[in-house]
């Protein structure tokens, strides 16, 4: 499977997509809803986290990808970029990096840059979000839980259900059986154990027009199945809700899904998810450098509202809190139910 | 084409209190007590819904409770199984009845 862009697919443009995105969802806007919560305009609450995305190859083309990321994606972030966020980590506030991409162990600098990281802070989270196939996809990354463990990164790993049919219909056959060799070898150097420092989280998201499941309930699910049929352990499962975006809107648009999809999200507009939302406290770096409100607004190519600070070079801390973040249908994912955001349910 | 059952009617449900108030009112403040969190968990419930949905032949419920359970975490064969409940309890039904037919049947002959 090709991506969107490689295509030509008309959602493969941006002015397009965001055409789609503009209309109201039963005549009501986004912004509206923040409104009745006091929310709006939304403003940031400090900045802790920053998201990096390391390009936007992956040895995967899952099917709701909002990256639109896959084998023929040749976005990747430089060394030059990559020392300009070192910069900031260095002299700012974070107190997370999470990499993210596409798979962004492909980043040839990859492990130079978690090594960088580590000589500025020997205290600082970093998340790596490993798509785990990427493990197993050459023997050059056979030794990446080693790698991982070393800079005691913490894992966060999709895997949409326990079982081969709903993992492989997402994410392309062959995954979860491949996945499931990963989790092993994972827990094999001491992650995801329950007393283990070393942290291995799972991502759960709906494999299709529905919204997750409450989030400790599937957890303690996914924890039964998995110890039971794969003898696999993790430590916490983060449920997410697809956003509708890019490869994720395809698929409500091609199967007459959408409109129901974004009622749904509206009706189940929770005010204390809005206030939660990940946005408040976390920066999205773009592979070339460019700063974003979130992974989506990034895709979206919806720069910062800080003229003064829109790239990763002109970091300005005071700028960045100070914006106003911005915001269009497709937020409704993030304050639907329990909430949503790359840490699971915000609510 | 006109038929009697339309999907978008699932949406209006919640309206049927327009014609009697009171007793709309005290139904969904009872059913959302049913489907808490409970003795039996909220995904239980979703399945046993689910199933009854299919008993019933319910259109609206079966639409209402497949999207509840597949949002209650539930996959394809868990909620299978609970039709399955469902068809095995209907077929049941018909079939030990044919203990009557059997008695009769004794009762009449040589």
């Amino acid at each position: 499977m090709k991506s969107l862009k490689a295509q030509q697919h008309p959602l493969s443009k941006i002015a397009y997509e965001l055409e789609v995105l503009d209309a109201p969802v039963k005549g009501v806007k986004f912004e509206d809803k923040l409104a009745e919560s006091d929310l709006f305009p939304l403003k940031p609450t400090q900045i802790d986290i920053l998201q990096i995305n390391m390009g936007k190859m992956c040895n995967q083309v899952c099917k709701h990808c909002h990256v639109d990321a896959g084998p023929d994606r040749k976005e990747i972030m430089t060394k030059e970029t990559m020392n300009q966020c070192l910069n900031v980590i260095k002299n700012g506030t974070i107190k997370t990096v999470d990499l993210t991409g596409g798979a962004p162990e492909m980043n040839p600098d990859f492990r130079w840059f978690i090594e960088e990281i580590r000589k500025i802070s020997e205290s600082i989270d970093i998340i790596v979000r490993c798509n785990l196939t990427i493990i197993l996809a050459n023997p050059k990354y056979h030794d990446l839980p080693d790698f991982y463990k070393k800079h005691r990164l913490e894992v966060v790993s999709s895997l949409p259900y326990f079982t081969a049919t709903k993992t492989d219909s997402q994410r392309g056959d062959g995954v979860f059986e491949k996945s499931i060799k990963a989790l092993k070898m994972l827990n094999d150097v001491g992650y995801g154990k329950e007393d283990s420092e070393l942290k291995l989280n799972l991502v759960y998201n709906p494999s299709g027009a529905f919204l997750p499941a409450e989030q400790s309930g599937l957890e303690n699910e996914f924890k039964k199945r998995l110890k039971n049929g794969y003898d696999i352990e993790f430590n916490s499962l983060f449920t997410i809700t697809n956003l509708p975006i890019s490869r994720f809107l395809e698929y409500l648009l091609r199967s007459e899904n959408f409109d129901n999809y974004m009622e749904k999200l509206l009706e189940a507009y929770n005010p204390v998810a809005a206030a939660n939302v990940m946005c408040r406290n976390t920066i999205s770096v773009g592979w070339d450098g460019f700063l974003y409100d979130c992974d989506f607004n990034q895709m979206l190519e919806l720069k910062v509202d800080a003229p003064a600070s829109q790239h990763i070079s002109e970091w300005s801390q005071k700028a960045l809190v100070e914006r106003e973040i911005i915001l269009k249908q497709h937020c409704f994912g993030c304050t639907a139910g329990a909430g949503s955001s790359c840490g699971g349910a915000t609510a | 084409m006109k038929t009697y059952y339309n999907p978008d009617d699932l949406k209006n449900f919640g309206k049927i209190g327009e014609f009697q108030k009171p007793m709309a009112d005290k139904f969904f403040e009872y059913y959302g007590e049913v489907f808490k969190e409970g003795a039996l968990t909220a995904r239980e419930k979703s399945l046993i819904a689910l199933a009854v949905a299919h008993a019933i032949q319910c259109p609206y419920c079966i639409d209402a409770y497949t999207v509840d359970t597949m949002e209650k975490g539930c996959d394809e064969e868990q909620m299978m199984e609970a039709v399955h409940v469902a068809a095995a309890i209907r077929g049941g039904a018909s079939l030990v009845h044919s203990t009557q037919m059997m008695n009769k049947v004794k009762e009449i002959s040589m």
